[in-house]
């Protein structure tokens, strides 16, 4: 189908957004499109109007700064996946863009689509939450700053207000030579995620962990961190690692059912993707020397 | 809705034209501008029929609007060759039998015409992994794929 009629605007700077998003009503952000103009071809969306933010100059681009590697919210998912900086810092989350979608889809999606999206499938927010991401919110009188903690608020829902947009993602890279999994299910290659999982952990030079995320998504309707099985880990000698209280807290959860699998089979496979990206974590752990 | 004026350059000729903000740039290709090699599959971008190249990038034309190309460099599958002077990568399609019934080929060729300038040396999973947003319901995919890496192993023993 085809989408049903809208205003369109084109901003040129953030003033100008900002005065479009005080003004008008039942609007819309496109940034890449790759969700919304499906959603809108499908006419599950129908936006008075569209606020294109792609001509906005500074809204996209990899920085590294004092506080961590800044990503903007306009950033392409081909631009971080080919991202030396990324990939060398932050080599979890080039793991994970590799099962978003496909070489078309990621020459236009972007990073801040995503995040502000929050499909509960989609790996970039997802990523954002097991690596403690800030969200640099833009608001009519100035910036706040949202922890990933308190970004999610629900299925499709994130934190930011209506008057507010996304500005960038900053993101606190681990320590050089830090472990990271990620495995995940879909019926085909680039598909929406059925469930997945993935760790980050950092260890001693005697080999034990010191530092440790786990996290579930796909489960339920927003990435969950498994918290009490992070604090489980420490300590723990890598190569002899007690997984269970992982693979439990991934069972644990509140899975969503949908036409694809039962909230049961959901959990079953939340179990399985965190012993899987756990394991990898351990075999990516550059042990010191 | 009101129109909106908007310049563009198109398989290399620079272009004007006016257009309603609603309708997506494969409609705008076809209807338009009487581009009908674009197909146009599914229209919520599963399908990659109408991928086409914006800015040397690969998209799917049914998710950009066609108010977004202003200023931008297209190409469509126009752009390629002509009957009689296929692309070599045209001419590879036809002679591995890379395609049936048509209608996903000029999406995978714009595809793989994008996916070749910057990989130009491709193994099959890299050909797998950059047509695996498009979809072919005839092939089984096989011809594709040896089309595509005999085109890269051609121009390779040319160079």
């Amino acid at each position: 189908m085809k989408a049903p009629p809208f205003q369109y605007h084109r901003p040129q700077t953030r003033e100008e957004l900002g005065t479009l998003l005080s003004s008008l009503e039942n609007a819309k952000i496109l940034a890449g499109g790759q969700s919304l103009m499906p959603m809108m071809n499908l006419r599950v969306l129908a936006p008075d109007h569209l606020i294109d933010i792609n001509r906005i100059p500074g809204l996209a681009g990899i920085r590294e700064t004092p506080e961590g590697i800044e990503i903007g919210a306009m950033t392409r998912q081909a631009d971080i996946l080919s991202s030396d900086v990324v990939k060398a810092r932050l080599p979890l989350l080039s793991r994970a863009l590799e099962h978003v979608g496909h070489i078309q889809t990621r020459a236009r999606g972007t990073i801040g689509g995503s995040c502000c999206h929050l499909d509960p499938s989609a790996e970039q927010p997802a990523m954002c939450a097991i690596l403690d991401a800030e969200f640099i919110v833009t608001r009519p009188d100035g910036h706040r700053i949202v922890p990933a903690s308190e970004w999610f608020e629900g299925l499709l829902q994130s934190a930011l207000g209506e008057q507010e947009f996304l500005e960038a993602i900053r993101i606190k890279p681990w320590a050089k030579g830090h472990g990271y999994g990620f495995a995940e299910y879909a019926r085909r290659h680039g598909d929406f995620a059925i469930a997945g999982g993935a760790a980050l952990i950092e260890a001693s030079k005697d080999g034990r962990i010191t530092r440790a995320a786990l996290l579930s998504f796909g489960i339920e309707a927003s990435p969950r961190r498994l918290s009490d099985a992070e604090a489980a880990l420490i300590d723990q000698p890598i190569g002899k690692l007690d997984l269970e209280p992982a693979v439990a807290a991934a069972r644990a959860l509140d899975a969503m059912e949908d036409v694809h699998v039962t909230p049961d089979y959901r959990r079953h496979l939340a179990g399985v993707l965190i012993r899987r990206a756990l394991n990898e974590a351990c075999t990516t752990l550059e042990r010191q020397p | 809705m009101t129109e909106r004026s908007l310049t563009f350059t198109l398989n290399g000729q620079p272009r004007e034209a006016k257009v309603d903000p609603r309708v997506h740039l494969g409609d705008f290709l076809r209807h338009s501008l009487g581009l009908t090699g674009t197909h146009i599959g599914c229209e919520h971008g599963v399908c990659g029929a109408c991928t086409v190249i914006v800015d040397g990038s690969p998209v799917r034309s049914c998710l950009m609007l066609a108010v977004q190309i202003d200023d931008c460099t297209v190409e469509t599958v126009e752009s390629l060759g002509k009957p009689g002077d296929l692309s070599p990568l045209q001419q590879a399609f036809a002679a591995n039998h890379g395609l049936q019934c048509g209608f996903c080929t000029p999406g995978m060729l714009m595809t793989l015409e994008a996916f070749l300038r910057t990989t130009p040396a491709p193994t099959e999973e890299d050909v797998r992994i950059a047509i695996s947003g498009n979809i072919c319901r005839c092939t089984g995919y096989q011809g594709i794929v040896q089309a595509t890496l005999d085109t890269a192993s051609t121009k390779a023993n040319r160079t």
